[in-house]
């Protein structure tokens, strides 16, 4: 499947020829991984995110354009592509974490089940707890393992001992973290490991029980069997959750995701700057087997340029 | 033929004069204060043998007498520079705050430079100031002195703490914001605790500053001599304000006592900065991930 091509003169519109990939049925994808109930939810699964025509600045800046795609419900999607183009930014604007950084605005829409995440009315904080996020680098709080998963919990009012007891506990299984850490869940977060600190990490999102997990290059600052490791857990928690993941890797995005999104970096005529665009988003198997852009064919097969 | 490897390189000329110079600045720095330390505590020994350990614990400071007692002048130190901080601290904190974390950036620049503008007010400003402005509400006592001093430590405590809450990474508290927390409870979770050893000695700094500020706590805090209470509207001395108003009238005995209140101000404050620099030590390495 191919978004429509770059035509920055207009934006793209709905009843163009080609179709924005959101339309697109999806039933005639393959099978993309050994996961048979996933590969069913590819074409019946409800969607959690529509975005349309996304664009984002950073002041004048425009760093990435013509994102459209439909994310699905208990799906692993990935977002590949080189530096630049733009992917950790779409990343970031699906919790509204750019809000953080001074100067970034968006162009078009970001839908979550149905409701424009960039509405005045619509709280980050909310969204946020809904749309957790796990960072490049692990980023525990300098405090104790239990007080770092039980942070979230707290914040939305649990105070119950039993209760945050029971939610670290699960939650730290859930992370595959359990029974490395439980006998010291009063020690300090930042003496574990690095690869520990992201599965930390990792509980301490799934803690607040959001519906969608959002990570940034989650592996990227590990060795590869704690890459291994976070993988696996990726493949657990996708029964609970919906992911959506940033990643360098090529590899990555081929063994863990069901969809994939390619974005690419191009020289922006309007401003004379690169800008980041969607390229191609389908099913994680045919984008790499049989991808239909030259631009996503020549990146996946190493010949990017 | 193959000579012999040289490996001796250019030599470390500069470097050998860099480390002296180094080494040099710094040894000059202890030399200086081993010799203040030093004089003030030889001029300061008379007035130690003529009061015994009474001058650590009379409240009497007579000089016509020759009684020599220091506790009030302490009292007034510690009570004023204690009620500057209590006024001082949550006030630097919160411009800190708004400046690094609530201010439009283009906001941002100029209160810096406003907070800075205060650090550079001559002190005898801000006493006259407090005579003409507080004093007539407050009198000249303890209340008015720790008032004056509060708005004389606010830019030292607020510039020192607005750098430190800058220093807190990004990721630290994206990890707080991705997880639904607000703003002030984003503060809480990763603000604070980074910065919280770095804060202390901001404190620390100002409370230093407070307790040796003289001229203008001398002009506000009444100059009554002896009075040990916790009346904040009370008149009151301190040690470097009863230095700063006796010594030119003082004869040999008297200035020996004032040189000995002056050697224990720096003792006090050289104590208040070990307390403090122990504190931010003991709270970094908390932080830097030892068990907790």
């Amino acid at each position: 499947m191919v978004a429509t091509p770059a035509s920055p003169a207009s934006p793209a519109s709905p009843a163009s020829s080609k179709a924005p990939v959101t339309a697109r049925p999806l039933h005639a994808a393959p099978v993309p991984v050994a996961r048979p109930s996933a590969a069913d939810m590819l074409s019946v699964a409800e969607p959690v995110f529509e975005i349309a025509d996304l664009e984002v600045y950073y002041g004048k800046f425009r760093a990435v354009r013509n994102v459209n795609m439909t994310i699905r419900k208990h799906q692993i999607t990935a977002f590949i592509g080189p530096s630049g183009c733009g992917k950790t930014t779409v990343l970031r604007c699906m919790n509204r974490m750019n809000d953080l950084v001074a100067g970034a605005r968006v162009g078009g829409t970001l839908r979550y089940h149905g409701v424009d995440l960039y509405d005045p009315q619509v709280s980050a904080t909310e969204v946020r707890r809904r749309i957790g996020m796990v960072f490049q680098k692990p980023n525990p709080f300098p405090k104790s393992i239990y007080d770092n998963v039980a942070y979230g919990p707290r914040l939305s009012g649990i105070r119950d001992r039993a209760k945050l007891d029971e939610i670290v506990e699960t939650s730290l299984r859930a992370a595959a973290l359990w029974d490395e850490v439980k006998d010291r869940l009063r020690d300090s977060a930042l003496g574990m490991s690095g690869g520990q600190q992201q599965r930390l990490c990792i509980a301490r999102t799934v803690a607040v029980e959001p519906e969608v997990v959002l990570m940034d290059e989650p592996c990227s600052a590990l060795d590869p069997i704690a890459t291994a490791r976070i993988e696996e857990l990726m493949r657990e928690l996708v029964s609970r959750f919906t992911i959506v993941i940033v990643t360098h890797n090529m590899q990555q995005a081929a063994r863990v995701s069901d969809t994939t999104a390619f974005f690419t970096a191009e020289l922006d005529p309007s401003a004379d700057r690169r800008c980041g665009l969607l390229v191609e988003f389908g099913a994680t198997s045919k984008l790499f087997s049989n991808p239909q852009d030259e631009r996503t064919e020549n990146y996946i097969t190493g010949r990017f340029g | 033929m193959a000579r012999a490897l040289d490996l001796r390189g250019r030599g470390d000329g500069a470097d050998r004069a860099f480390r002296g110079l180094a080494v040099g600045a710094a040894t000059v720095v202890l030399v200086v204060l081993g010799l203040i330390a030093a004089t003030m505590t030889r001029r300061a020994l008379p007035v130690l043998e003529h009061m015994g350990p009474g001058f650590f614990t009379s409240t009497r400071w007579s000089p016509a007498d020759e009684e020599f007692g220091a506790l009030p002048f302490v009292w007034g130190t510690l009570y004023t520079a204690a009620i500057a901080i209590v006024i001082a601290v949550p006030v630097s904190l919160g411009v800190a705050l708004f400046i690094t974390q609530l201010a439009p950036q283009r906001l941002k620049r100029p209160l810096v430079y406003l907070v800075d503008l205060l650090a550079v007010v001559p002190s005898v400003v801000f006493g006259l100031w407090g005579i003409l402005v507080l004093s007539p509400h407050l009198g000249r006592s303890f209340l008015t002195a720790g008032i004056i001093l509060a708005i004389m430590i606010i830019p030292i405590i607020t510039s020192l703490s607005r750098e430190v809450i800058e220093t807190t990474p990004q990721p630290e508290k994206e990890a707080a914001y991705g997880l639904g927390a607000t703003r002030w409870e984003m503060i809480l979770a990763s603000v604070w605790p980074h910065s919280k050893g770095g804060l202390v000695g901001a404190v620390m700094l100002g409370l230093g500053r407070a307790m040796g500020e003289t001229i203008a706590a001398a002009l506000v805090i009444g100059s009554a001599l002896g009075q040990i209470t916790v009346d904040p509207l009370a008149p009151g001395n301190s040690m470097p304000a009863v230095i700063a108003n006796e010594w030119g009238e003082a004869d040999e005995l008297h200035k020996s006592a004032l040189i000995a209140l002056a050697v224990l101000l720096f003792i006090i404050t050289i104590i208040v900065n070990l307390v403090a620099s122990s504190i931010v030590r003991r709270s970094m390495a908390r932080t830097a991930g030892r068990r907790t």
